[in-house]
């Protein structure tokens, strides 16, 4: 629901197959980019890509990692003999970029091209909100640095497109002169394609000029997936990737399983599975919120999870969320208890009695382990039937032996953050 | 008429920074039902005159009337294809409220730009794409356009003007103090939290005066400063609260006006999103534009600069409601405000629905149903979702004695009752039943009428005599009649015995389905009892003639009174037999066959049938 970065391999086969169409066929890519992925067999690739084992190849993970080449995450001028080794080696490899630890799982193979440092040129599209920015340097590679400080920028209207004539003349100054035709042409197609299939973001860093032809080496780029209703079909079969290092936990994933289920929303993140408070918001903004007072009151190393429950799901789904996190919270203890925060805005119109009834289900299973990880819950929510839903929690604490307090709209949204944290630390 | 005209000038002479007033009048596009009333809800709380909704436009429907609740009397709204029509009709509307998914949305705008007197327009829906959005924006900038949203729930002038859903239920309207003006003007992202903010509002100063929420879009259409200009002119407005978000640089646009002065009526604000630092990686929350890309966009320095710029920005959102707080008492002191005298809101009576599930009301149902449920997640087949009749393959006999019986019968039960209705699907074309269904096929009929007029021949003479057997032999059978007996006594009435005798068939060259179903309940039913007994009656009968034999429509009729009182109470067997079940199966059964016939006749092109004068003898006198 937002932009989205997609991979190198994705993005170069898209431009292979359709930028032609947006140059009059005066750019044609060769579609020769392949997408390796864990379950991709090495060993049939040299008979469906028979230029594999004829020229020099390049491999890079493929996996929305930054500065690869800095991070020595490259293979370059290699054979295919030399590449599979090398991909076989890295393959669910862990590895650390900056602060993030992740599995590498995918890779693009790309024919090496020889060229020259000097015909490295830097390109990339932005958009903002009263149009787009053509960013453009005639020193381009991996040094190219400070693109913002460094490159020269076209400023378009939205909904204007501007002209070969108009980008030779107010970005190609440096370029040669036998050159500034052909990247104009580029630019100019490469701009609509970028307009018209929605992309929110793209750089290329750095395309070569080989005689005639414009090579991209590096590319990234982000589209806007809402617009998949309109772009899908010439996007093609692509995929989304997660973050590098994002990998999903067991809980994590069945929650977005349960998520995809149900018109509702349910979400989790589990930041650290030690941490002594736990939180089940209903309502993304709210849930943001609460994730903020924790922060802001200096306990964030003990925040356990982010997550939200909204858009009226039904008792049963809020049951399986509710005890999937109690779950999670209750499998070690901690001498000096847990907190559970069970908090939410005003609803709109989510029936708050019903999505309770789940929540209590949950607590309800898990008492024993509930009071013996001296586990206090505090309750904030409001909206429809929420009289109903807050006595029945008020019950619920005496039932089950569990120290519950409840609160409406009458208590500020977050008061219940402090109201535990308060003291403890 | 006069009315009319004085609305128009009211609508004229709205002033810039004014969006909505107590005559502002919008149309609805998609039939919102639930959104309508609910702003109808609020217009009579709020004591207005005239119903803040003028027309709903249904572009995928036809014009027409709809029905709503104005407080306890009810009114019509008109329903119009296209904005335009509703245009030419209601002369003093200014605002459209989009409800068009995200695939239409941004077409449902440009539509609005086409009508100049069409000022604001709120877009609803998530998930427009941003390029859409970017070019509606430039274009209503130039027409001069207000655009709210997409991705919001709206927002709501108290005492004057609700967009949508904005507010929640009428009593949250209601202790948010919403059906009248107050003296703060709010704007956020969230319209989750929007409500929230009312409440706090509510609790912390005099009420609301007015609250939007842009949407989380990362190109809303109008921003956060837009509205924040609006409430700055506007001489109602005192004080200003802001909810902003982490991502996207829009708070910076409102620290610039804070630093320029364009902005000099307190601020409280607050940047939500400061547990970003917590994630390691980067996180998009809840709404599209909410993910920091630079350190600018994060929460920690929007706060941060807009602190420095001036605004009120709390520590953390635990202390936003004492910042309002603080300020309008400050204000109050100050003699600026002069806090709004509360009102009572007219009463609303409770909707049935909602009354009846808050357990208010009740009331006798009119009807009752014992075997089948709709409403829930899955529809149920009495105590069986239908993923299990799937899962545990119960069959069409399984579901039959489940809806007919409410219980599912062991599996040699429901393998019968298949056999029943393959065995009774058809006996040819020349059955008077078959026979009717042909003729009216090839009269023209539709499929269902064929098939009734096939169905409706069913009764003593033909295909009744399951029912007929099944009645006189478990009589005898229940009286203690000997076989002989029986026979005996039916002769004395002069009946003929149901479900004995056939046509061609005989001892000698018996019926093959009879023989199927005969060995398959010797072989796995319970109990025999009837069966076995009209064995020997047909042993008597066929003695005498030898076409007199047990026919198909008796050893079913007879064979499903012993299935029915090995798994049923005796009186339950009796009473379903008694309420024509049998009759059913056969019915069920030869259904199929009386819709082939159809088929087969509309396959063939058969025309009209008209009985040869020659076949029949006329005789008149």
């Amino acid at each position: 629901m937002a932009q989205k970065a997609i991979r190198e391999a994705d993005g170069k086969a898209m431009m292979a197959r359709l930028l032609m169409d947006y140059t009059d066929g005066k750019h044609k890519i060769q579609n020769r980019f392949i997408s390796v992925g864990p379950q991709t067999d090495l060993k049939k690739l040299p008979n469906k890509y028979k230029w594999l084992q004829k020229e020099k190849l390049v491999v890079k993970p493929d996996q929305l990692i930054k500065r690869r080449g800095k991070s020595k995450l490259l293979l370059l001028n290699t054979d295919w003999k030399e590449a599979e080794k090398w991909i076989n080696e890295q393959m669910n490899k862990q590895i650390t970029v900056g602060t993030v630890t992740g599995v590498l799982d995918h890779f693009i193979i790309a024919p090496f091209v020889e060229h020259d440092e000097k015909d490295e040129y830097y390109v990339a599209i932005t958009s903002e909100r009263e149009g787009d920015t053509i960013l453009f340097h005639h020193e381009g590679g991996i040094n190219v640095g400070d693109v913002d400080a460094k490159a020269i920028k076209l400023f378009v209207p939205i909904g204007e497109v501007p002209t070969a004539q108009e980008i030779e003349k107010k970005l190609l100054g440096k370029v040669p002169k036998e050159r500034k035709a052909l990247i104009a042409e580029f630019i100019e197609g490469l701009f609509t394609y970028y307009a018209d299939l929605n992309y929110t973001y793209l750089e290329i860093n750095p395309f070569v000029v080989d005689g005639k032809a414009v090579i991209p080496l590096d590319l990234a780029a982000k589209l806007d997936d809402t617009a998949d209703f309109v772009s899908a079909n010439k996007w093609g079969s692509i995929d989304f990737p997660a973050p590098f290092g994002r990998t999903m936990t067991k809980e994590e994933a069945y929650i977005e399983e349960l998520d995809s289920k149900t018109g509702a929303s349910l979400k989790l993140t589990v930041l650290n599975p030690e941490g002594r408070v736990w939180t089940m918001v209903a309502g993304g903004g709210a849930s943001v919120i609460y994730a903020d007072t924790i922060t802001d009151l200096g306990f964030m190393e003990e925040m356990a999870n982010y997550g939200e429950y909204s858009g009226d799901p039904n008792e049963e789904f809020t049951y399986l969320y509710a005890r999937t996190i109690i779950d999670l919270m209750t499998r070690k203890k901690n001498p000096k208890g847990t907190f559970l925060l069970i908090g939410g805005g005003i609803a709109n119109f989510t029936d708050v009695a019903n999505t309770f009834r789940g929540i209590i289900r949950a607590l309800r299973e898990y008492k024993k382990k509930l009071r013996e990880n001296k586990v206090k819950i505090y309750v904030r929510r409001g909206g429809p039937n929420y009289k109903e839903g807050l006595n029945q929690m008020r019950a619920l604490g005496g039932e089950l032996g569990v120290p519950i307090e409840v609160y409406g709209p009458e208590t500020h949204m977050t008061k219940i953050v402090s109201m535990a944290l308060k003291g403890d630390k | 008429m006069a009315k009319k005209a004085t609305t128009k000038t009211k609508t004229a002479n709205k002033k810039s920074y004014e969006l909505f007033n107590r005559d502002t009048q919008a149309f609805i596009y998609n039939m919102q039902v639930n959104a309508t009333q609910r702003m109808l809800d609020f217009d009579y709380a709020s004591g207005r005159e005239t119903p803040s909704v003028a027309a709903i436009i249904n572009p995928t429907g036809s014009e027409s009337l709809q029905k709503f609740f104005y407080g306890p009397k009810e009114i019509l709204i008109p329903v119009y294809k296209s904005i335009e029509r509703a245009a030419g009709k209601h002369k003093n509307v200014d605002v459209l409220i989009s409800f068009a998914s995200f695939r239409s949305a941004a077409k449902s705008a440009e539509e609005a730009f086409e009508i100049p007197r069409i000022r604001t327009i709120v877009l609803i829906a998530e998930g427009v794409p941003e390029r859409q959005m970017r070019l509606i924006n430039a274009k209503a900038k130039k027409l001069g356009k207000v655009i709210i949203g997409p991705a919001t729930v709206g927002g709501v002038k108290a005492g004057a003007f609700k967009i949508g859903n904005t507010g929640g239920t009428i009593e949250n309207i209601i202790e948010s103090k919403l059906h009248r003006p107050g003296s703060v003007g709010f704007v956020s992202k969230s319209g989750g939290l929007s409500n929230e903010a009312y409440n706090i509002i509510s609790r912390n100063t005099d009420g609301l005066y007015e609250g939007i929420a842009i949407g989380g879009d990362r190109y809303p259409g109008s921003t956060l400063l837009d509205h924040l200009l609006r409430y700055e002119e506007d001489p109602n407005v005192k004080m200003l609260v802001c909810l902003g978000e982490v991502g996207g640089e829009d708070e910076y646009a409102i620290v610039d006006a804070l630093n320029a002065k364009k902005i000099t009526k307190p601020l409280v604000m607050w940047v939500t999103g400061t547990c970003s630092k917590a994630f390691k990686t980067e996180v998009q929350f809840g709404h599209a534009g909410a993910k920091a890309d630079a350190e600018a966009e994060t929460a920690d320095a929007k706060n941060a600069a807009l602190k420095k710029a001036g605004a009120i920005v709390p520590n953390s959102f635990d202390d936003y409601a004492e910042k309002i707080n603080e300020t309008f008492t400050t204000l109050v002191k100050k003699k600026v405000i002069t806090p709004a005298p509360e009102t009572e809101a007219p009463k609303i009576p409770l909707d049935f629905n909602k009354a009846l599930s808050a357990g208010v009301i009740r009331k006798p149902a009119s009807f009752i149903s014992t075997i089948a449920d709709d409403r829930g997640e899955e529809l149920m087949y009495g105590k069986m979702t239908i993923s299990d009749v799937f899962k545990k393959d119960i069959g069409v006999g399984g579901v039959l004695s489940t809806l007919w019986f409410r219980k599912l019968l062991p599996a040699y039960a429901t393998k019968f009752i298949d056999m029943v209705i393959m065995v009774t699907a058809d006996h040819g074309p020349a059955v008077s039943g078959a026979h009717n269904t042909i003729v009216a096929a090839r009269a023209g009929k539709d499929l269902i009428s064929s098939l009734v007029s096939g169905l409706l021949c069913i009764g003593p003479r033909f295909g009744g005599a399951l029912d007929g057997a099944a009645q006189q032999f478990s009589d005898a059978y229940d009286q203690g009649l000997a076989p002989q007996e029986f026979v005996n006594s039916m002769k004395k009435k002069g009946v003929n015995i149901q479900g004995i005798g056939h046509r061609i068939k005989s001892i000698h060259n018996p019926d093959m389905r009879v023989t199927i179903i005969k060995n398959y309940v010797k072989k796995n039913f319970k109990t025999t009892a009837l069966l076995d007994y009209a064995l020997e009656v047909e042993k008597i009968t066929t003695s005498k003639k030898d076409n007199l034999i047990l026919n198909v429509d008796g050893v079913i009729g007879i064979c499903f009174v012993d299935l029915l009182r090995s798994e049923l109470t005796k009186e339950e067997a009796d009473e379903y037999i008694r309420m024509g079940a049998l009759n059913g199966l056969f019915v069920l059964g030869r259904s199929i066959g009386f819709m082939g016939h159809y088929l087969d006749q509309k396959r063939l092109k058969q025309g009209l049938y008209r009985h040869p004068w020659d076949d029949i003898a006329y005789l008149m006198e």
